[in-house]
């Protein structure tokens, strides 16, 4: 137990400043209002579902948990069930495959909710795109309210979308 | 030196693994795979590519592993034939593969007795029709169909007390969709069977629409968390092809990157195992320093997680002399971190405890299985494209092999930790013995018609790229087989018996791949 006490002192604390949000990232401007946008990114719950990617998307959002990113000291959480998520991240295409869990995900999230897209893929479909077994881009099957390019998007960037999506438009992010 | 197998004639493929190809008719077929089973040899991947013209029929290729090396054994089978002989009796992990075959070309394995060996589907689910085979040449990459019905019929087990727990495709956390379903009685499970293809996106026919000069990108992204393995599979496959020869400071170049992909997996891996293993200490110290060593690969690679840094012809990124002096800095670092982890980790009963005995896979099953990669290591089994048989440069480099016979998650467990200290020293002899040479030599032309493979060891297990080339520099069929088809049922077998909760724990120590099974 002192190995691991010892371990842990030393280390100290390593958690970065959060990234600013970036309207550039909007894909659907005012869906909420701001009063509810202010409630969410006080205690923001995400549930992530991974509708086709290379898996590449997955390492950057586990990394969101890592010490230096460390989402949930923001009051950020992911949760198991889509009835306890205020906002659903979809990281791939959308393979035709997981079209209707994907839809069905969403279609159990309570109102008010958010639909935040990961990658390239997540973007454009990315060099995927849309085939006889993928759908391409998320927005294809799914309203997007914000959407972070990047192949994989690093965690600063993954974070900046989420922290985008919690906030009205033009504002900085309120804490 | 070329493998003897009766009444079979091999002939060298070119390039930097050895490995034979070999025309067979249907009973050639069978008895070669029986040959090479006998000889303690195993199945590496099953796949088929139709002729460019349909009614010439398709060609199934079967790519074997024997201690000298590769064999492809490749059966055409005409449009007018039933299908090929089955091979899941000779090798369990042909099964799925063959499956998959039909789903996607059309051609059944058939059992002694002319039937369908496996009727079920496994790579399609709804997205199109049972009777349309998605790689044939005259179906177009961009068909869409109606939803079509998708039944399918898990094995249902019977007896008193007996439930099902159906899990997925949305899992309950970060992880990749699938469907579990658990057989249990109380918390005990007598049966788990899987269901994959949900990530299914076309990858092979979007192949095809490529030049090959381009779908090292591709390949680097079948399965994103073995990027480097993939690329430098697929240039491998691509030099064979072309002749081409990368030169000796690429080469090692890539042994370098590889060596990382391999640590950061592994560091990622071992906090996620110690977090299911209820340390969530161990999770917030192992990311840190794969955090680390990713930011690492960001300033000097240009890429956290080295995509497309391997190329066809050698690498686009080099190894500055300022670069060997960070990267000697951090292996010390990292080397003393992990070691004090480790220690933290073989000190702690209640890990410890969670760890031993938990999905346990005997060495004799794994062999059975056909199992590769890590977990193949973790039950005692010596394989490693890296020692056995071996390209440039590790033959150079000579890597240790990790060894536990234990093939619990304890032993999952140990082969990360043994691998870590063991890539870190491949690394450090690397940097300090960087030869000189061009980064990325030109290609030659690709002949229409010509075949090649690569085979890398990737941190999970081995990758393997078979690539045809078309006309003016086309891809005509590219086949990228992920170490997941092999190990996937392997895990199946290494959950019975234990307890539900248990189940994400033994998940995470094989930590197998969707994507790179899904295609």
């Amino acid at each position: 137990m002192h190995k691991l006490l010892r371990q842990i002192a030393k280390v100290g604390l390593r958690t970065e400043t959060a990234p600013p949000a970036d309207d550039s990232l909007r894909q659907i401007s005012g869906r909420l209002n701001e009063e509810v946008l202010r409630l969410l990114g006080r205690a923001l719950a995400i549930r992530h579902v991974d509708a086709g990617s290379c898996n590449g998307c997955e390492l950057e959002i586990h990394a969101l948990g890592n010490p230096y990113y460390n989402l949930e000291g923001l009051g950020i959480r992911f949760v198991a069930s889509p009835r306890h998520a205020d906002l659903l991240m979809v990281t791939g295409p959308v393979s035709r495959h997981m079209e209707e869990a994907l839809r069905r995900t969403y279609e159990a999230m309570p109102e008010p909710k958010l639909v935040l897209a990961i990658g390239d893929c997540g973007c454009s479909g990315g060099i995927f795109g849309e085939t006889y077994a993928s759908c391409g881009r998320v927005a294809n099957v799914l309203p997007v309210d914000v959407a972070v390019p990047g192949c994989p998007p690093p965690p600063a960037a993954i974070m900046q979308g989420i922290l985008t999506a919690v906030q009205a438009p033009g504002q900085g992010f309120i804490k | 030196m070329t493998p003897e197998l009766p009444g079979i004639r091999l002939e060298r493929l070119a390039g930097a693994v050895p490995a034979w190809r070999a025309a067979v008719d249907a009973p050639g077929w069978l008895r070669a795979c029986q040959a090479v089973a006998a000889r303690g040899g195993r199945l590496a991947a099953l796949w088929a590519s139709q002729a460019a013209d349909t009614a010439a029929g398709t060609c199934v290729r079967a790519l074997l592993v024997l201690q000298e090396g590769l064999i492809c054994l490749e059966l055409r089978v005409a449009a007018a034939e039933p299908g090929y002989p089955d091979l899941s009796e000779v090798f369990a992990c042909a099964g799925r593969m063959q499956r998959g075959v039909y789903d996607l070309c059309g051609v059944r394995a058939l059992s002694a007795r002319g039937e369908p060996a496996d009727p079920r589907p496994w790579l399609r689910h709804g997205a199109w029709p049972r009777e349309v085979f998605p790689l044939r040449r005259e179906v177009p990459a961009a068909s869409r169909w109606t939803e079509q019905p998708d039944e399918y019929e898990f094995v249902a087990v019977e007896g008193d007390g007996v439930h099902e727990i159906p899990v997925g495709p949305v899992h309950a956390g970060t992880i990749e969709p699938g469907h579990f379903r658990f057989s249990v009685v109380g918390e005990r499970v007598l049966r788990l069977e899987q269901r994959l293809g949900y990530k299914h996106k076309g990858i092979e026919k979007r192949f095809e629409q490529m030049p090959l000069a381009d779908a090292y990108r591709l390949a680097g992204r079948v399965s994103g968390d073995s990027t480097v393995a993939y690329a430098w599979a697929y240039a491998m496959a691509l030099e064979s092809i072309c002749a081409t020869q990368p030169s000796a400071r690429a080469l090692y170049v890539r042994a370098l990157l590889l060596e990382r992909e391999r640590i950061a997996n592994h560091l990622g891996d071992l906090g996620h195992l110690g977090n299911d293993g209820g340390l969530a200490f161990g999770l917030a110290q192992f990311s840190r320093l794969k955090e680390d060593f990713v930011r690492l690969n960001a300033r000097l690679f240009g890429h956290r997680y080295l995509m497309d840094r391997v190329i066809p012809g050698g690498v686009c990124v080099d190894v500055e002399p300022a670069a060997i002096a960070a990267l000697l800095d951090e292996a010390d670092r990292l080397e003393r971190e992990i070691d004090a982890l480790r220690a933290i980790y073989d000190d702690h009963p209640g890990l410890q405890d969670r760890f031993m005995a938990c999905g346990r896979l005997a060495p004799e099953t794994a062999a059975s299985l056909g199992v590769v990669g890590l977990a193949a290591r973790a039950s005692g089994l010596a394989v490693d494209a890296r020692a056995h048989p071996g390209h440039a440069p590790y033959l150079e480099l000579q890597p240790a092999l990790a060894s536990e016979p234990g093939g619990d998650v304890a032993a999952r467990v140990a082969i990360r930790f043994e691998e870590l200290f063991e890539s870190l020293r491949l690394s450090r002899r690397i940097l300090r013995h960087l030869p000189s040479g061009q980064l990325c030599v030109p290609l030659a032309a690709a002949p229409d018609g010509a075949f090649g493979v690569g085979w890398v060891e990737g941190w999970r297990g081995e990758v393997l790229v078979a690539l045809e080339a078309g006309a003016q520099g086309a891809v005509r069929r590219c086949h990228p087989h992920d170490p997941s088809w092999q190990n996937w049922p392997a895990l199946e077998v290494a959950i019975l018996g234990n307890i539900v909760p248990d189940f994400p724990l033994i998940n995470k120590s094989f930590n197998l791949s969707y994507a790179g099974q899904d295609l």
